[in-house]
């Protein structure tokens, strides 16, 4: 019985606990006076501006999708077409591909933020010198707009002249045209997405680090073992709420991606790194709204079949901590 | 030994740490100053003289004056966007964490739904076509509000927890009214993460780069992020100014970086893990 009930009330406080951390204040009197008093003293008339534009701007929209990517639509007038646009979103080669390109673009730059992110939050949380320069070195590119960030991308990486194949010439590499080449092209931009968004998963596992009680490690110490024991049986299982953490935001973020990829490539060469969210663009100015639309909803099935069950389940694992 | 090996791997990781985060941001400002020869060739090398006043002034009267008129934009939809933020979701955090009830599960479920889902672009612009507001700045400030709105709720949200109930209490004994306890009691008491949402909300949408793209497009009366974006495909040549324009576009976060670097990285760590 006990063990029973345990993995959904389990599941129910965790998702209660990131919806409300206020759960610690006491709960009112449920005498009608006193939730009267409530009533007027947290008045709903608080929700409504921020209501009013959420609703107008986010929601309405959002529900409309559902409506508006089965049409033929002009914005003026939509003619119901049934299946048709997701037909071709999944008929056409340069459409499917980019959902796939999609989900690869969020699996590279979630995977390789968490691995560098860890790595660098314990170099940085270490005794290094010089460790706060090298914290806001790392952590600045976050806050530098990343059309700013493609520009000069693309221009590093720009074939033989670029500051990269420089380089590896001087070691006797001949790199590749990064941005040019279909095979490279979309794993450059993820390189490039995951050099400006690595400081924030640094900065996350740096709280995640440094809230590790010390006692551990002194009792790593007593039984005689060395850093990597350390890292292995300290940090990395008790920084999983980080992980957690990073991983979910990299995914949201790596899903819906666009504005680097479109500053540094377009989609191209060809279709070769166009992801969903550039084929929305390409055709909403090509004037398809409709199929615009049906891809935004497929993002959207996407997003939420891949994050919704992670959210449930890192959920339901940060109760076991 | 150990010393010898400490002190090499920290040398390793600083040199590497420099090479990789540094060397960009030195390149973006030596472009920036080149003259518009020298930076044709986009390499790395050192400039042969430094015409930056020439390039500051080229960049700015370049197009018709059109960075001066990016940057008013932006500054514009910026601040009021991240006022209209700050005031909103304050009222928002604050009910929804002190009355608890269907209500509040609707809010915190729309918030939820806010972080994650991506907006459906097509039908915003249909809205604010109907409401006779695309391609106008407003439009762009509301499209700004809704989104940032989320993140900036669970902050305020988060933090109202952190403040007694009792004081609340007292407040209404003292005759207060709901819309004075907010304003007078609880608001100022949430100036820390005011500033939080202040600065993050403002680098977010300062940055932004996707929502200007749909909702304000053209070249005219665009936002910064969107005239360094056309500056590169219709001036492909003269590098330097392209340069001296992405200089311009990271100086407003450097300096929020500069002063506010603890309080950006604390928002930004305690908004994700709260989402």
């Amino acid at each position: 019985m006990v063990t029973e009930s345990r993995p959904s009330e389990a599941r129910a406080v965790g998702l209660r606990d990131t919806a409300e951390p206020g759960r610690a204040a006491p709960p009112p009197p449920r005498t009608r006076g006193g939730s009267r008093a409530l009533r007027r003293t947290y008045s709903s008339l608080f929700y409504l501006p921020a209501g009013i534009i959420y609703t107008v701007i986010f929601v309405v929209p959002t529900v409309m999708s559902f409506y508006f990517a089965f049409t033929r639509w002009t914005l003026f007038d939509a003619k119901f077409t049934g299946l048709d646009n997701f037909r071709q979103f999944f008929s056409e080669q340069a459409l499917r591909s980019g959902l796939w390109h999609t989900v690869v673009y969020a699996v590279v730059t979630s995977g390789l933020k968490v691995v560098l992110g860890m790595l660098l939050a314990v170099l940085l949380t270490s005794s290094i010198r010089i460790r706060g320069l090298l914290r806001s070195l790392v952590f600045f590119p976050v806050l530098v707009s990343t059309v700013a960030v493609g520009i000069t991308f693309s221009v590093l990486l720009a074939p033989d002249t670029g500051l990269v194949d420089t380089v590896l010439s001087w070691v006797g590499i001949s790199g590749p045209d990064w941005l040019g080449n279909a095979n490279t092209a979309l794993i450059s931009v993820a390189l490039v997405d995951v050099w400006k968004g690595v400081g924030l998963a640094t900065v996350i596992y740096i709280a995640g680090v440094l809230s590790i009680p010390q006692d551990y490690y002194e009792a790593v110490d007593v039984d005689g073992g060395g850093a990597w024991q350390k890292f292995r049986n300290v940090t990395l299982p008790l920084s999983r709420p980080a992980t957690f953490t990073v991983i979910l935001l990299s995914f949201i973020g790596g899903l819906r991606s666009f504005d680097l990829i479109w500053t540094m490539t377009k989609g191209g060469p060809g279709f070769s790194s166009d992801v969903i969210a550039s084929v929305i663009y390409k055709e909403y100015q090509a004037g398809f709204f409709g199929l615009a639309t049906a891809g935004n909803v497929i993002l959207f099935i996407l997003v939420t079949v891949i994050v919704y069950p992670l959210f449930r389940y890192f959920n339901s694992k940060e109760v076991d901590l | 030994m150990r010393g010898v090996r400490r002190l090499s791997l920290e040398i390793a990781a600083v040199v590497v740490g420099l090479a990789l985060f540094v060397i960009p941001f030195v390149f973006m400002f030596l472009t920036a100053v080149k003259t518009v020869d020298q930076s044709l060739d986009l390499t790395f090398s050192w400039p042969t003289s430094w015409p930056i006043v020439q390039n500051l002034k080229d960049v700015f009267s370049a197009r018709d004056f059109m960075l001066v008129t990016a940057f008013k934009n932006s500054i514009i939809l910026t601040v009021v966007s991240v006022a209209v933020i700050v005031v909103l979701c304050a009222m928002v955090g604050f009910v929804i964490q002190r009355r608890p009830g269907p209500l509040a599960n609707v809010a915190n479920l729309l918030v939820l739904s806010g972080l994650i889902i991506p907006p459906a672009i097509v039908p915003t612009i249909w809205v604010l076509q109907n409401l006779g507001l695309f391609k106008t700045l407003p439009g762009l400030i509301l499209v700004e509000i809704a989104f940032g709105m989320s993140f900036s709720v669970l902050l305020f949200r988060a933090f109202v927890a952190a403040i007694p109930r009792e004081l609340d209490e007292a407040a209404i004994i003292d005759g207060a009214s709901a819309f004075t306890l907010f304003f007078r009691v609880v608001f100022p008491l949430l100036r820390p993460v005011t500033i939080t949402v202040i600065l993050t909300q403002s680098v977010f949408i300062f940055n932004d780069f996707v929502n200007p793209l749909y909702f304000l497009p053209g070249d005219e009366n665009a936002t910064v992020q969107l005239t360094l974006f056309n500056f590169q495909s219709q001036f492909s040549t003269q590098y330097n100014l392209l340069f001296m324009n992405i200089i311009l576009v990271t100086i407003p976060p450097l300096i929020l970086f500069i002063f506010f670097n603890r309080k950006i990285v604390s928002g930004l760590t305690a908004g994700a893990v709260k989402g």
